[in-house]
């Protein structure tokens, strides 16, 4: 290893200044911004879970009062969700990647991504703000007439923020969409476009879509809030439902923008560690748009006890329901993907399998949600809780440490230490379960979210969860510091230290600032991953850099 | 005279493929406009659904004859930026920053009798919140609330089209001023072709508000 080199000009060390960084139009620059920025808002988002965890100790309300309470989950929702998960894998992973996977030099619109990225910290800063000026506490959701009418917090600077964050969003999804249809190189067709493409492109049509609907949603709150224009408020004749209505046709969507990503992920990961050309491409590629587009028409499942007319329900639970078959074709194309694959268990394949197994429970649990009976049942109650928190967490913060792991050695040219890869996934995976297992139990005895002050009977599995949230927080810590020790202690990667197959790894690592010294042309298939007998993995193929090299040769010309 | 290749970014291949990536993007930017007025749209249509006695009697107050001018207005100026766009393809800039011009004119024209509008809405009490009287009503039957919400949605549809319509004449501005000084020839015209799409973009939101808002009673 001694004779491994980062190569002398790369991305990085291009330039060192601060406005370097600050004014730079790179999409490698930009994406380790924001993986800065998203990193801290994480951490946001997961002080405030450990604050009310430690509430939920005990039954009495005896950490915070019940206010506070609901400022802290408000808190937590609300960065959680629209800023980290919604940005996390694309404006991180896909801004790194998705110009290289398709053999670009950048993606179509750099300046528009570096706005991109300006828009996210000024919602960000607007959000931060609200927070210390005493924090929101409508829950993330914002039900209106509570959020127009009777909350005495921070709604307007709170919604203001998402408002701005959700156009970084929109610039995201367009600069991906004309990306991934004009910059192509020669010889990339659609049906040769790593699935990783693929999952960030139907990403970018709910971006693209759905935003603009949550944005002009947060602006009537606001206008409403400001000015009692009335549309939400029954006592002017407005509709609180057109509000829930409106929400939640971006909110639902939400959902696939957090995991649709994880699965492009996935997608990467799993051929590579299991050495096998993925199993029914295409079908993978469709479901990815086939959830995009379905995603469109199930809001309506978060209002089954709103009074919606019960037709509305039905077709609302049928749609729903039809979600399920193309996560399935995912989940079981990725199975038949490791049948009789030669894997190996690093850490981005320790995530990825976490991510198939929780993924599933969560996808499973959302189809007896999409029941309406069941629903009526346990809605609002902790199941609801636990179900999207599998989604979520052991779904989309699953693939976005998968990946980070994965790519890690392509963005910094450096290994992470492996083993405490391996033992913080593991750990990450525990405390996840045993945080949010209980928590199904919980929902289905009828604990009911969003209260401090429950029943005794419910203590034992309150604790278990606490307990298990700590874990998990720890977990999550684990990470942030052998990353960061990597960065200057990490072993040399080279350019392909996974023998993985995509255009991104046939350039050095980390890349030059425009990705290729020249335009690649592609000549087979994406996973073109060589039959099993042929060559078996060699003993340490991790700092197999001759390895890597070799294998460039297939995809050049 | 600029020549194509000078426009051409470091990060494409050549002109074509800068040309297709800008008119692709400024399309899917028109989707995310068309959802984002969709969100009023579908408010709009479900208090009229609830109430639309109410939304008859509004609009009713509104006043026909300067939405009439407006729409006649708008379409004209979309036709003199779409001759302008096709001005500068045949290599005519001249003309082009003429038509631009007049675009330019019919659009504030198009702000001012909407500004007219809305003084006389604000002379009428029309204006939602606490200071709003229907005052002689038409229909007696109306619950007044109703029809204060009627112009709630007026002045929230109308307002952010004359916002598009603000952001339509500084762009319109400044590619004017770029044709003036020769930057677009048939070889590049990207941000007029572009600024094109946006402004018969903003046209045609103003296409469904008219009969929307003045015509259905």
């Amino acid at each position: 290893m001694s004779t491994a080199e980062l190569p002398k000009r790369h991305y990085l060390n291009a330039n060192y200044n601060v406005w370097s960084w600050l004014l730079t139009t790179d999409h490698k620059r930009i994406a380790i911004l924001y993986m800065i920025s998203l990193t801290f808002f994480f951490f946001v988002g997961g002080v405030a879970a450990i604050l009310f965890r430690l509430e939920l100790m005990t039954p009495q309300g005896d950490l915070v009062i019940s206010e506070t309470y609901n400022r802290l989950f408000t808190l937590h929702g609300v960065v959680m969700v629209f800023f980290f998960l919604i940005p996390s894998i694309p404006a991180v992973l896909g801004n790194f990647l998705l110009p290289m996977m398709i053999g670009a030099r950048d993606l179509a619109f750099p300046k528009l991504n570096l706005l991109s990225w300006y828009l996210f910290m000024a919602g960000g800063l607007l959000a931060i703000a609200a927070i210390i000026g005493g924090g929101v506490d409508t829950g993330w959701t914002f039900y209106t007439p509570y959020s127009t009418t009777y909350a005495n917090s921070q709604v307007m600077a709170m919604a203001l923020g998402i408002f701005v964050a959700g156009f970084s969003s929109i610039l995201t999804g367009l600069n991906f969409i004309v990306t991934t249809h004009t910059m192509r190189a020669p010889g990339m067709t659609w049906f040769r476009m790593p699935l990783f493409v693929w999952g960030q492109y139907a990403t970018s049509i709910i971006f693209v879509l759905g935003t603009p609907v949550l944005a002009i949603t947060l602006a009537l709150i606001a206008l409403e809030r400001g000015l009692g224009i009335g549309i939400f408020d029954p006592r002017l004749g407005g509709d609180p439902l057109l509000f829930q209505h409106l929400f939640w046709f971006y909110s639902h969507p939400a959902v696939y923008i957090m995991v649709l990503p994880t699965m492009a992920v996935i997608s990467e990961i799993v051929p590579c560690f299991a050495r096998k050309r993925i199993f029914g491409y295409r079908f993978v590629a469709f479901s990815s748009v086939a959830i995009a587009v379905l995603s469109f028409l199930v809001w309506g499942h978060h209002m089954f006890v709103s009074g919606q007319s019960l037709y509305a329900g039905l077709v609302f639970s049928f749609f729903s329901m039809l979600v399920a078959v193309p996560s399935a074709i995912k989940v079981f194309n990725w199975t038949a993907t490791l049948y009789k694959g030669s894997i190996s268990l690093d850490t981005p394949m320790l995530y990825a399998l976490g991510f198939i197994g929780l993924f599933t429970i969560g996808g499973l649990t959302g189809v007896f949600l999409a029941t309406t009976a069941i629903d009526v049942h346990v809605h609002d109650t902790y199941f609801i809780v636990a179900h999207f928190h599998y989604i979520m967490v052991g779904g989309a913060v699953m693939g976005y440490l998968g990946g980070i792991h994965f790519w890690w050695p392509k963005m910094t040219g450096r290994m992470y230490p492996e083993m405490w890869g391996r033992v913080s996934a593991v750990i990450i995976f525990i405390g996840f379960n045993l945080t949010f297992f209980p928590q199904f139990i919980l929902g289905y005895l009828g604990m009911p979210r969003r209260y401090h002050v429950y029943a005794e009977e419910f203590q034992v599995l309150n604790v278990m969860s606490s307990a298990g949230a700590s874990i998990l927080g720890f977990g999550y810590l684990i990470p942030l510091v052998y990353l960061l020790w990597s960065l200057k202690y990490g072993r040399i990667a080279g350019p392909n230290p996974w023998g993985a197959k995509g255009l991104e790894w046939m350039t050095p690592s980390p890349p030059p600032t425009f990705n290729f010294d020249e335009t690649p042309i592609v000549t087979e298939e994406a996973y073109a991953y060589p039959p099993l007998s042929d060559e078996p993995l060699p003993d340490d193929f991790l700092s197999d850099v001759p390895v890597a090299d070799e294998q460039r040769e297939p995809l050049r010309s | 005279m600029s020549t194509a290749n000078t426009h051409v970014a470091h990060h494409y291949d050549d002109a074509e493929q800068q040309f297709d990536a800008a008119r692709l993007g400024m399309w899917i930017f028109l989707a995310t406009e068309v959802m984002f007025f969709g969100g009023m749209f579908t408010g709009y249509t479900t208090c009229r659904f609830m109430y639309p006695a109410a939304f008859a009697e509004g609009s009713s107050h509104m006043q026909l004859l300067a939405g009439t001018l407006n729409t006649a207005v708008l379409l004209l100026s979309s036709l003199t930026m779409a001759l302008a766009v096709r001005s500068v393809q045949v290599n005519r800039p001249a003309v082009a920053v003429r038509l631009l011009m007049v675009t330019l004119v019919l659009g504030f024209v198009f702000l001012g009798i909407k500004g007219y509008e809305y003084a006389t809405k604000f002379a009428e009490h029309h204006v939602p919140g606490a200071a709003f009287s229907l005052g002689e009503a038409h229909n007696p039957a109306v619950n007044p609330q109703h029809v204060e919400l009627f112009f709630a949605f007026y002045f929230l549809l109308t307002g952010f089209h004359a916002l598009h319509m603000l952001i339509g004449v500084t762009i319109v501005a400044i590619v004017a001023v770029q044709t003036w000084r020769g930057q677009f020839s048939s070889a590049y015209f990207t941000p007029l072709e572009i600024t094109g799409l946006y402004w018969h973009f903003v046209d045609i939101v103003w296409v469904f508000l008219f009969p929307l808002l003045y015509l259905i009673h």
